[in-house]
């Protein structure tokens, strides 16, 4: 096996350097789509690196005896079989948050973030890199969701955590905090449009940390270039 | 002599292989989860059935009718019925929008035999969290206004939103959502006076055994 990446370098690129939404731009559709609150942010994010990481190990442990010619379609049906388990746990065990979640579930199949570090990192190291590269670049998916579900929750609806009780049952309900008066909220955060602002802000305020960081020499290849 | 197979049966075996791990472990995981899910699924039904049904002695029992189109159902569905001493007590009609903001609304509609709205509950829907998501009974309490209402209250010409002339409040920035909610529970109301001798009929007496 060629040289493995040290433990701490593999969690700085998932959640950092080659953070999945913020610099890779990949899975973008959930991310925009379901992000309109911060517990559906942890919900889908959850889901998301649970099928990551399961991926990421059967890929890595598969590699062996999976030809090249064949391994996308191997891939797929490891996700997609990964996916609709995770479906099946989900409405048996939080029904609340499935129906919040809905079709994006399902879709996790076609985030291109899976399937991306199936291709690109699972099938040519071992396990452990695999499966903390997942982890890694999972946490970096599920972070960005949060963040910006909490923002657009915050924007729109004047509330963080408000429906709480949908992922921890009805425990939950307790720990949404209601920030503004009445229904008050800017409704725009919680549309579509309300999800690319909230993200590309996101985007710009990484940027212009790192900008400031490496000084005045925006020497650094700047995301949004390349199409995810 | 162990000569390895030619590329592509290996291949195809491979692929075999990883597709019947695959259904198994599906298999496995749904007898796991089939009964919590139908649970649920019954849970979800009983809660709308009490929430629109009023309070009663009797029992709810299911009612096959043919198919219906303005209620939305392309086949037969299945209504139910509260039953008690021989009497219809109320009944929970099932109406399927296709005019919501996104995808289908599932309504469940208690009336009962005077043809007054008893309760009205949205079972399913995919609207515009924060926006269209209102008619649900859990983010505000917009759908009880139909309680005690029924064709002539509002007279038929009323049965819409504010904005557009009709009885019922829309929401700031949704409108097309609420319409299809009162349009539905109306579309519900005139069914019942359609068919009324249907729906009240008394079930046939079951045998006891």
């Amino acid at each position: 096996m060629s040289a493995t990446p040290p433990t701490a370098s593999l969690l700085r690129e998932g959640l950092w350097h080659q953070n999945p939404a913020l610099v890779q731009l990949l899975g973008l559709c959930p991310l925009l789509a379901v992000s309109t609150s911060a517990i559906n942010g942890v919900g889908l994010g959850l889901a998301t690196l649970f099928v990551l990481l399961g991926s990421s190990l059967a890929v890595s442990a598969s590699r062996q005896w999976v030809a090249r010619e064949i391994r996308l379609p191997v891939f797929v049906l490891i996700i997609a079989t990964l996916v609709t388990m995770v479906e099946l746990l989900l409405r048996a065990y939080t029904p609340g948050l499935f129906r919040a979640l809905g079709i994006f579930v399902p879709l996790i199949v076609t985030n291109c973030l899976i399937l991306g570090r199936a291709e690109a990192f699972a099938s040519r190291v071992g396990w452990r890199p695999a499966a903390l590269d997942a982890l890694a670049m999972g946490l970096g998916f599920m972070l960005v969701l949060v963040v910006l579900g909490a923002l657009r929750e915050l924007v729109g609806a004047g509330t963080l955590l408000g429906d709480a009780e949908r992922l921890f049952g009805p425990g939950g309900r307790g720990l949404g905090v209601h920030l503004l008066p009445g229904d008050a909220g800017f409704l725009l955060a919680l549309l579509p449009p309300g999800a690319f602002i909230g993200l590309g802000l996101l985007i710009a305020l990484r940027n212009h940390y790192r900008l400031r960081r490496a000084g005045a020499a925006p020497a650094e290849a700047l995301p949004g270039a390349a199409p995810a | 002599m162990s000569e390895p197979l030619p590329t592509p049966w290996r291949a195809a075996a491979t692929l075999a292989v990883v597709a019947a791990l695959s259904a198994l472990l599906i298999g496995l995981t749904w007898q796991l989860t089939e009964a919590p899910i139908r649970r649920n699924e019954a849970a979800v039904l009983r809660a709308a059935l009490d929430a629109v049904l009023p309070p009663g002695e009797g029992e709810v029992q299911t009612l096959t009718m043919p198919a219906a189109p303005a209620l939305g159902h392309a086949a037969a569905f299945t209504l139910w019925r509260r039953v008690g001493a021989g009497q219809v007590q109320a009944l929970a009609l099932p109406v399927t929008r296709r005019d919501g903001y996104s995808g289908d609304i599932a309504l469940l509609v208690g009336i009962d035999p005077d043809g007054e709205v008893t309760g009205v509950r949205v079972l399913a829907h995919r609207e515009t969290p924060g926006l269209g998501d209102k008619i649900e009974h859990t983010r505000s309490d917009w759908i009880t206004a139909f309680r005690g209402r029924s064709l002539g209250d509002p007279p038929p010409a009323q049965w819409g939103v504010r904005p557009e002339g009709g009885a019922f409040d829309a929401f700031t920035g949704a409108t097309i959502t609420p319409r299809a909610v009162v349009h539905g529970v109306r579309d519900a109301l005139i069914y019942f006076e359609r068919h009324r001798a249907a729906l009240l009929a008394p079930p046939p007496p079951v045998p006891t055994d």
